[in-house]
């Protein structure tokens, strides 16, 4: 456990020391401001509520989350620091877990300093706080399975532009699962059982119910369940192709 | 008390290529092992095994008693290691890389402090502690990788090529500070650089294509060389035309070499038995005018190259 949080702290710490944690962190803001009163008409729908913001996220998420997870495990094997970790007193899962929990950690930072769109619907109307609030965690739980799918993949290659655009890919088709556009990949040739399983694993679904104030406890088991299943693929990367 | 460690039987197979081939070989307590090879012989994936960084294809590594593919937690926290080219986080600077690794080693509050401090000291990197490492020179960056190594001051070291791109002086630190540890440690360290060997090593094994080719002391490996107690002769002006043929008279002598200098002559014995005396006698006896005599020890750079490109004959001779 104190390895995890050793390596979580380094991890954090190393966003911080280089400018990808400001970059990040403005455009975030920026994109989140953009999207929630230009596309979204926060102030013309003439409701107080985040739903706007909110509805964004996923769209969001996929190109910046894979920017903020390509470099986990892709540095590490290209700068060889990987061999000194892993030569290191460190359990496989101490070093899979501390990194995830670092990017995870730091969305919350970003997520968190959007606080200021949930004082101005304060300051105009009167919103469902609990219903913000669930939608906070939805999103959180949201950005850590897309981080658990860039964890993994940055574990496979060495090359930081390949795991972004292989995070990106993947993440697209979590999200989009159930639109036309997968599921006619599917369609009359999956059996039925498959293509109900494709459509359950869509990040909207998922999302969109926590977010409208509903917490089911399907939609945290399928986000924890997801994160851990790709944690576990992350360690078996890492396992495999830490020499290569 | 069995060995610090003990490798027996190492095979390491990438695809159809063998890397490491039945490796065995051990290192004790207060002993600098010297391990040797032409590059690519396989002497990293060798460190990397014993490290626990490799799984091997076959065979065994213990580390004071454990087992690395067991125990390789317990292997590692006994063993400070300097991969190749001494990795480091290049963000951080080296007070924060050695805090994060005396974090993970398990050092909190003013031990940790202390621990580092020691081994900035020990390193010699006083005056960049506060530099990022990657903006740092090459020496510096392999006293990091030195410094994080003996941090929490291992039994057992492990260090692959630790002098590699050091400019003479930093050579020189380097190797002191390894023989300084070397009392109560087992030092394992890889290197190219033979000199190496005769300054630093008690012993020293050679590899070459991942199979074990020698094993054995520097002077016995030096004993090795053609030229070990071979007598060179300088003499007053010209080489005595006769001197050639009266030398390989001798019973002892294999075989009488002209060397570059027209006054000179090497003589080399046979397996390598002293002949200074019959050599000095002979030119009493002839009146030979003679400048200077001096007698060889072997060079390494010789033994070297027979044992790594000749791999059937350097078997039998290690076998022997």
């Amino acid at each position: 456990m104190s390895t995890t949080i050793a390596i979580a702290k380094r991890e954090l710490g190393n966003y911080f020391s280089t400018p990808v944690a400001y970059v990040f962190i403005v455009i975030f803001l920026v994109l989140a401001g953009v999207f929630t009163f230009y596309l979204g008409g926060l102030y013309e729908r003439g409701q107080a509520d985040l739903l706007p913001f909110f509805t964004f996220h996923p769209w969001l998420y996929l190109f910046l989350i894979p920017a903020l997870s390509m470099r986990l495990w892709a540095e590490e094997r290209k700068s060889g620091t990987i061999e000194l970790l892993m030569t290191l007193p460190v359990s496989i899962w101490d070093a899979v877990l501390g990194k995830f929990l670092a990017a995870w950690a730091f969305t919350g930072i970003a997520l968190a300093l959007t606080f200021p769109l949930w004082l101005t619907v304060n300051y105009l109307g009167d919103p469902d706080n609990p219903v913000i609030l669930l939608s906070y965690i939805g999103s959180f739980l949201m950005a850590g399975a897309y981080l658990a799918v860039g964890a993994c993949v940055s574990a496979l290659t060495r090359n930081q532009v390949i795991a972004f655009v292989l995070s990106f890919v993947i993440c697209l088709l979590f999200v989009l699962a159930g639109f036309p556009m997968v599921m006619d990949l599917f369609k009359g040739w999956a059996p039925q059982a498959l293509i109900n399983a494709i459509i359950s694993m869509s990040f909207l679904s998922h999302f969109e119910s926590i977010a409208k104030g509903v917490i089911d406890l399907r939609d945290l088991i399928f986000f924890f369940s997801f994160i851990g299943c790709w944690l576990l693929a992350n360690a078996i990367a890492v396992e495999m192709r830490k020499s290569d | 008390m069995g060995a610090a460690i003990e490798v027996s039987s190492l095979h390491k197979q990438f695809g159809a290529f063998m890397a490491v081939d039945a490796v065995s070989f051990q290192v004790n307590k207060g002993e600098v092992l010297g391990f040797l090879g032409p590059n690519g012989a396989g002497k990293s994936t060798t460190m990397k095994m014993i490290t626990g960084f490799l799984a091997p294809s076959g065979g065994r590594v213990q580390v004071d008693g454990f087992d690395v593919s067991r125990q390789p937690i317990e292997v590692k926290r006994r063993i400070g290691y300097l991969p190749e080219g001494a990795p480091a986080y290049g963000d951080m600077t080296p007070t924060a890389f050695l805090h994060f690794v005396g974090e993970i080693r398990g050092y909190r509050g003013r031990e940790r402090r202390e621990r580092v401090d020691t081994a900035i000291q020990k390193a010699n990197l006083g005056s960049v502690i506060h530099k990022p490492i990657e903006t740092l020179s090459k020496g510096f960056k392999r006293r990091v990788g030195l410094a994080q190594a003996i941090l929490h001051d291992p039994p057992i070291l492990v260090m692959d090529e630790p002098t590699d791109g050091l400019d003479p002086n930093q050579k020189h630190e380097v190797r002191e500070l390894i023989r300084d540890m070397a009392r109560d440690k087992a030092i394992l360290i890889s290197t190219h650089i033979l000199e190496e060997v005769d300054a630093i090593c008690d012993r020293a094994i050679i590899i070459a294509h991942g199979r074990l080719l020698f094993d054995g002391t520097p002077p016995e490996l030096v004993a090795m060389s053609r030229l070990h107690n071979a007598v060179r002769i300088s003499f007053e002006g010209e080489t005595p035309t006769t001197a050639g043929q009266r030398l390989r008279q001798i019973a002892e002598v294999a075989d009488v070499a002209h060397e570059d200098a027209a006054n000179q002559l090497t003589v080399l014995p046979r397996n390598g038995v002293s002949i200074v005396r019959q050599v000095t006698h002979l030119a009493r006896d002839e009146g030979w005018a003679i400048q200077e005599v001096f007698v060889e020890a072997g060079q390494l750079d010789e033994v070297f190259r027979r044992i790594t490109t000749q791999p059937a004959a350097a078997e039998e001779s290690a076998a022997s």
